[in-house]
């Protein structure tokens, strides 16, 4: 029964990212992004990482996306004009085809071997305490170097949306 | 199948008692705001005049929703249908599927099969409740762009700031709460809230946590948008704010949301801070009262007292919410988020570190 | 398991080509970023199903890093795009292609 919600889900997944791609709207664009990313943290349950699928939710659908909505409010962006154009529309077939041939090729690539596979996960697979275990052990120097990172984007972003202030003149 | 079966009726039970209490909320609100500001309020829904169908405040509640569906339903010119018909929906889902993870009792034997009372055990309970309550701000984005208002756009932008900008201060009182109990799961927690110091006060996590739990109360007042913080639907201002051009059943289902977020805030603080279901000096077979006096009592009627309890600190703490929202006026935009980023998330780190010392000391 | 580790990884692959798509096909640059922050969620889903594969816990401590700094990319991402339009009142990448402003 969890494969074939697993294969409901990744239709509606892979749903939601076309209309991501596809639509003109930016506003639709990006809920249609929200619902692959509540989809895919859906998908990360299944997979049995209820931590990361919770912080999918609370960071990428509730605070990056929210950013998105926000910066496409205020710029005031209205649906993306249709493109004309015989070159253009042979550069986007090629586009597409490329991509399709992409897909195939990384969907062949992770046949075949699979080493060290295991069949059911150690107790405490997924929760928080095994991701924070090794969040704080083995990977506490990339933990404060992203936070540092945190900080300068905070300073950057700030620096650079706020507003012109015109020269005095003196 | 049996496991689903019950999943399925707890889920069906917390909805109803959700939407019931927001009902009654409603008439209270009006109710109580009546008495407060010294007036009768809401009497004159009348069933063919006074006797003999007048029951009272029913009436109120009776007639309230039927006027509500059967308002007609306006889409505003040159709103997108689609952003306007979903706004709604958005807005009432995450406060709903946030009860799966609130625990209203302890257990229920039945035979051999025990039914926890909680509709999803989640071990990170808490960080659901978070994640959901962050999906919430989309219906009020979408509420205030999709209605092509501009009293709309003000209010959704309002409320949408307003909104992220006390989840990182609910967030991180609550992680006081966490480190004391040392787990994200709610249902532990409300276990770990039975034992009592000398044996007389009961361990509840207001005692472990007084400005974890002052910090919550004041976030989640703000995150559900509620008087001193109800800017996004200023009344007086932005007429109903992002909900200004929306009518009849949609209108509703803000209200709705309005009225469950303030249930959903209350739910967690109880949970967290005033032992959920505990009932003072009550164990699973009956109350051992401090004298030593035993009373034994049937697991059913340990359970009822249990949803009792919750259903009564809940409902005392929506009312704490109603009587905050009628006392007190209401902030200008820049002091709510003064006191979001300047006062309570420093506040609430501060929190975090004294308790984290504590920890370590007393081990 | 629930899922098998395969299917999980199919599934990434399709959504990682069509961040690429997203990304050749689209003029309007927040789409473009939009197509970019599905890439890197078909690269988280391929992290957590090797990681479940495995039964290691650092695959998702991975993911955690990842969504960390495509949050840091978004929020500088996205203050670029608007100082940008504040000069050039377009989001079309055909249009913001010189640098002469």
């Amino acid at each position: 029964m969890g494969a074939a919600l697993f294969v409901v889900l990744a239709v509606l997944t892979v749903i939601a990212a076309l209309t991501v791609v596809l639509h003109p709207n930016p506003v639709k664009s990006a809920l249609a992004l929200v619902t692959t990313l509540f989809l895919l943290a859906v998908v990360f349950v299944l997979l049995e990482a209820q931590m990361i699928a919770v912080l999918q939710v609370i960071v990428y659908a509730g605070a990056i996306m929210v950013l998105f909505l926000f910066v496409i409010m205020l710029l005031n962006l209205q649906s993306d004009d249709p493109e004309r154009g015989r070159r253009r529309a042979v550069l986007r077939a090629l586009a597409w085809a490329g991509g399709a041939l992409l897909a195939v090729e990384l969907a062949l690539l992770t046949r075949g071997a699979s080493v060290d596979m295991v069949s059911t996960a150690p107790p405490g697979y997924g929760g928080a305490q095994a991701v924070a275990q090794s969040l704080f052990t083995d990977f506490v120097f990339p933990f404060e170097l992203t936070s540092i990172l945190l900080l300068v984007a905070v300073v950057g972003a700030v620096v650079l949306a706020q507003k012109q202030r015109r020269p005095t003149l003196s | 199948m049996i496991d689903v079966g019950i999943a399925g009726v707890k889920a069906l039970l917390v909805l109803l008692m959700v939407l019931n209490l927001s009902a009654i909320l409603l008439w209270v609100e009006r109710k109580g705001s009546a008495l407060i500001q010294d007036r009768i309020g809401a009497n004159r829904a009348n069933i063919l005049g006074v006797m003999p169908f007048n029951l009272g405040f029913i009436n109120t509640l009776i007639a309230d929703p039927i006027k509500l569906l059967t308002k007609e339903d306006m889409v505003p010119a040159g709103a997108d249908k689609l952003l306007h018909f979903m706004a709604p929906f958005l807005a009432v889902f995450p406060v709903l599927v946030t009860f799966a993870a609130v625990p209203f009792g302890d257990q229920l034997v039945i035979g051999d099969t025990t039914i926890n009372l909680q509709v999803a055990d989640l071990d990170v309970g808490i960080l659901y409740v978070l994640a959901m309550s962050s999906l919430a701000v989309y219906g009020v984005v979408l509420g205030g762009w999709a209605s092509n208002s501009r009293w709309a756009l003000l209010g959704g932008i309002r409320g949408s700031a307003q909104m992220i900008s006390y989840e990182i201060a609910m967030g991180l009182a609550l992680i006081g709460a966490v480190m004391t109990f040392g787990t994200l799961d709610l249902q532990a927690i409300a276990r770990a809230q039975g034992h009592h110091f000398f044996g007389v006060i009961p361990a509840w996590g207001i005692i472990y946590q007084p400005l974890g739990f002052l910090i919550f109360l004041i976030a989640g007042i703000a995150e559900s948008k509620r008087v001193p913080f109800d800017l996004p639907e200023g009344e007086s201002e932005l007429i109903s704010g992002y909900f200004t051009e929306y009518s009849g059943m949609k209108q509703a289902a803000f209200m709705l949301s309005d009225f469950a977020e303030s249930v959903v805030v209350a739910g967690l603080a109880t949970t967290l801070f005033f032992g959920a279901w505990q009932v003072p000096w009550l164990a699973r077979d009956g109350f051992h009262f401090p004298g030593g006096a035993f009373v034994a009592l049937p697991q059913l009627v340990v359970v009822v007292l249990q949803i009792v309890s919750f259903t009564i600190k809940v409902f005392a703490l929506c009312v704490f919410q109603i009587l905050v929202r009628w006392t007190l006026p209401r902030y200008r935009y820049d002091q709510v988020m003064d006191l979001g980023w300047k006062y309570l998330l420093p506040l609430a780190l501060a929190n975090m570190l004294v308790t984290g010392v504590v920890i370590v000391l007393v081990g | 398991m629930i899922v098998p580790t395969e299917w999980a990884l199919t599934l990434s692959a399709v959504l990682f080509a069509i961040g690429v798509v997203g990304v050749l096909v689209r003029r309007n640059v927040i789409v473009i970023f939009m197509a970019i922050e599905l890439m890197l969620n078909a690269v988280n889903l391929s992290f957590v199903a090797l990681a479940r594969g495995r039964g290691a816990v650092d695959g998702q401590v991975v993911v955690f890093f990842v969504m960390t700094v495509a949050a840091a990319e978004a929020a500088v991402g996205l203050a670029i795009i608007i100082a940008s339009f504040r000069n050039r009142s377009t989001v079309n990448a055909d249009e913001l292609a010189l640098l002469r402003g």
